[in-house]
């Protein structure tokens, strides 16, 4: 009998020319633009659509910020979705496993259980109060580790049971590549929500640099572009590279002192019980109030000004566009690379002259991470709602040890006052 | 290895794709064996034979199947004392072997991509791997160590500062790694590449968080280590024994040698072994308190008063056990109970992570995962039942025994700012008042 895994065993250990191309899916641009741009040649044509689906991309963007964070979770959730059945239909057109037992239901299933755990851990902290009152999310709540943990292990049963002989390493090799896609980008979906609770511009200016990064260099590459820069993709110049850079530090300078004058891209998001939504209203931090910073004298000398003002914010966002620029750019080699051992264009047709939504999302794979943890290094502290919501779950007899040590505690800071005796 | 060859015997009827055909005959024997052997039909190699000279020797009169299983016998009372001595020695020297056990694990894993890729002579990437794992571990145990130290991380400025960058320099170094990787693409070599990535981090994830999760469980009391570890030995030799002793029906085509019998034999077995065990551990303090590092001995100290899960409490037996056993009320310890339910996840899904093993074994072609252990293969062929073990009794203790430690929490209110304080102090109080619990007139007190 031929072992159908000798068949791909071999895809494994051939040098990757040997390889055949997969074909990509079918052309998905829309008839109108076809008919209106049928004169012009072939690369305008191409320029042409590229520049029309930017500018629509961008309108969605804009009309989604002005709808509020809940439908931007929503579309957050809607393109994390997306990003995964482009990459699992790529594992299954490489390893022709369509037929492969229980495995498209196995892989939607290990992300509705990963998406459940990671739902549970960072949006229960923020409805704590919401939670607080009905019963049946207060026992979802206490017992959410296990629940996602038992959901998962019967995912995991499923797949060792579906296990068949002559499948084995194909099967294996899916495995693998749905638990590594989820790692990407489930988890990096939720950090971006993370991020985008603490305010929707810790969400906003770091997704511009990049897409600003990526239009800037592309636009310095045409028009300046000379020396290559890295083997692997070709088209990159390093003008481009350094245009880039510049373009998106200046960039994101004036994106930040612009944003950070409105109270609803700088307040955290909160959930508010009485009126049901979310709200952004609050005391804006000291991040985001207005201060004057003496000029270095070589900056002094240049702008003839002593003082500047601005907003702190804006250096964190130097640091956050010299990310964009530096090192989003190896997600997009990583991508790059991996679209050339897998012999496909593209990731998919999903956006016309674009290519798939994961291909306009590859640079943004490691910013959502770099925020998160610029956000829990240098700007906040410990999250003070999982603290109160840990709290609320004690025992009533610990809970008033508590009291009593804080209280104690907090008069000494002279935090509090001591009451007066009546 | 009769599997093998006969493979190679059907070659000549594969489809007629005549380039793929031959082509698929010269990677089988590739596949199978290093490069320069190209007509052996011999499965992947096992490093050499460990069994030490001495059992070679003494052993030599027995016949091959008994040899096989005394050798097994005296490497498993080997490692059985091993445990015994580590447990004595203290839980610093756990948590040393808990990371050796890792490192050895992955190092297993990352062997057998190795030769199933051939990807020994890519650049860069046995460094690449060793320094992930490096990353990910420094990561985690800067975690733990933040939470269970904290007071000696306060202390010393050094350890102060690291513990507050901890995600950014993590992150760093990682990304360091990540980025050497993609410099290290070589056009030629893409796919296998990407493949090792790939491999590397499905093991880290499955190996590392595992030990690190085990490292969690040991510091809320030994008894969480060592009660469900014992479990998935136990049940281990039990279903080995009721299926040697009266297995006949098959449970999974997986693996031929698991039966039924085996299957539920064990399970029985092992909630009475874990019954046991448990009665046995709980009476002593060093098993039971959790462990915490003492800022004036320098030292990690077990001394607490034993929570309500280790004090024996009176149960009324139920009315049908009653009647076959003649006692009224039987005195147990509560964490008996709990014990229950991990010796039935040990029995019940613990043999999926080994069906789970058995499988990657086929997929691969590999009989063991190395060959450390004389008759007993590698060390992840000893551990693939407690994979999933780990996970389980921590989200055990995460959902049902502990809730937040109170003086954690008192700690991580410590570092919020005034502000936020405030806001959860006032918050804590109404709250208190709401449930009764504090009324306005002791407010003044």
């Amino acid at each position: 009998e031929t072992d159908i895994d000798d068949r791909y065993g071999d895809l494994d250990s051939r040098i990757d020319s040997d390889i055949p191309e997969i074909p990509p899916s079918s052309d998905r641009t829309p008839e109108i633009l076809k008919k209106a741009l049928s004169g012009l040649s072939s690369r305008w044509k191409n320029w042409w659509i590229r520049g029309i689906l930017t500018l629509t991309m961008i309108s969605l963007f804009f009309l989604i910020i002005y709808m509020g964070s809940f439908m931007l979770m929503l579309l957050v959730l809607g393109i994390q979705v997306k990003c995964f059945h482009e990459i699992i239909t790529i594992g299954y057109r490489v390893y022709h496993s369509y037929d492969l037992p229980w495995f498209r239901t196995l892989s939607w299933y290990f992300l509705l259980c990963v998406n459940y755990f990671f739902y549970g851990e960072t949006v229960a902290d923020y409805f704590a109060t919401f939670v607080q009152r009905e019963e049946q999310l207060q026992f979802l709540i206490r017992y959410h580790r296990f629940i996602s943990f038992a959901l998962y292990l019967a995912g995991f049963c499923m797949f060792v049971l579906s296990l068949v002989k002559k499948h084995c390493r194909l099967q294996f090799y899916m495995f693998a590549w749905t638990h590594v896609t989820l790692l990407i980008i489930v988890t990096q979906s939720h950090l971006v929500i993370q991020s985008l609770f603490e305010g929707m511009i810790w969400f906003l200016l770091p997704i511009s640099s990049v897409i600003c990064n990526d239009i800037t260099a592309y636009l310095f590459g045409f028009f300046f572009g000379r020396t290559p820069l890295i083997k692997l993709s070709p088209k990159k110049t390093w003008e481009g590279f350094i245009g880039g850079f510049f373009s998106t530090v200046v960039f994101g300078f004036i994106a930040a002192y612009v944003l950070s004058k409105y109270q609803y891209f700088v307040c955290p998001v909160e959930y508010r019980s009485d009126v049901n939504s979310f709200v952004t209203e609050c005391e804006p931090s000291e991040l985001f109030q207005l201060q004057n910073y003496s000029l270095p004298p070589f900056l002094k000398a240049v702008l003839r000004q002593e003082r500047v003002s601005l907003y702190p914010f804006q250096i964190h966002s130097i640091a956050l566009s010299t990310f964009a620029s530096l090192i989003g750019p190896f997600g997009g080699f990583f991508a790059s690379g991996f679209k050339r051992a897998f012999k496909i264009k593209d990731f998919a047709n999903t956006i016309p002259g674009h290519g798939g939504i994961m291909d306009r999302f590859d640079c943004q794979y490691l910013m959502a991470t770099f925020v998160h943890v610029y956000i829990a290094s240098f700007i906040r502290g410990p999250n003070p709602s999982k603290v109160l919501q840990q709290l609320l779950v004690l025992q009533p007899e610990h809970q008033l040890n508590i009291y009593k040590t804080l209280k104690i505690h907090l008069i000494e800071k002279g935090i509090l006052q001591p009451a007066l005796k009546v | 290895m009769t599997e093998l060859r006969q493979r190679v015997a059907h070659e000549p009827d594969a489809p007629p794709e005549d380039k793929e055909s031959e082509s698929e005959a010269k990677v089988d024997g590739e596949t199978a064996s290093d490069s320069e052997s190209r007509t052996e039909s011999a499965p992947l190699p096992v490093s050499a034979d460990d069994t030490p000279e001495v059992l070679n020797r003494a052993l030599s009169n027995l016949s091959s199947r008994w040899k096989n299983w005394w050798v097994r016998g005296i490497l498993t009372m080997a490692m059985i004392a091993f445990f015994f001595i580590i447990i004595y020695l203290g839980p610093m020297v756990l948590m040393i072997i808990v990371m050796c056990v890792q490192i050895k694990c992955f190092h297993e894993i990352i062997t057998i991509g190795y030769n199933v890729y051939h990807s020994y002579d890519l650049p860069w990437f046995r460094t690449l791997s060793w320094y992930f794992l490096l990353c990910v571990n420094y990561f985690f145990y800067g975690e733990t160590v933040t939470d269970y130290f904290f007071t000696l991380v306060q202390r010393e400025e050094p350890l102060r500062i690291l513990s507050k960058y901890h995600r950014f320099i993590s992150f760093t170094l990682y990304l360091i790694g990540f980025c050497m990787f993609v410099l290290s693409l070589v056009k030629k070599h893409y796919r296998l590449q990407f493949y090792m990535f790939g491999w590397t981090h499905v093991t880290l994830l499955i190996v590392v968080t595992q030990s690190h999760l085990v490292i969690h469980n040991l510091f809320e009391g030994m008894i969480w280590f060592i009660v469900p570890i014992s479990c998935v030995i136990c049940n281990d030799i039990m279903a080995y024994m009721f299926g040697f002793f009266f297995g006949r029906t098959p449970l999974i085509k997986l693996s031929p040698k698991k039966t039924w019998e085996g299957f539920i034999g064990g399970f029985f077995a092992t909630v009475v072994f874990g019954l046991l065990l448990s009665y046995v551990m709980s009476g002593y303090r060093c098993f039971v308190c959790p462990v915490e590092y003492n800022n004036d001995t320098n030292s990690f100290t077990v001394d607490c008063e034993p929570s309500d899960l280790f004090r024996l409490q009176e149960y009324n037996i139920p009315g049908v056990i009653q009647s076959v056993i003649g006692w009224k009320t039987v005195r147990m310890y509560p964490f008996q109970i709990h014990s229950i339910a991990l010796s039935t996840f040990a029995s019940l899904i613990g043999p999926f992570g080994g069906f789970f093993a058995s499988g990657f074994k086929r997929a691969f072609k590999i009989k063991d995962f190395a060959n450390t252990i004389p008759g007993h293969g590698g060390i992840m062929d000893r551990f693939d039942c407690q994979y999933l073990m780990a996970t389980f009794v921590n989200v055990y203790i995460a959902s049902f025994i502990r809730g937040p430690n109170p003086s954690k929490l008192i700690q991580q209110f410590l570092t919020l700012r005034p502000d936020q304080q405030l806001h959860i102090f006032n918050t804590l109080q109404s709250h208190l008042i709401d449930k009764g619990m504090l009324t306005s007139a002791t407010e003044d007190e």
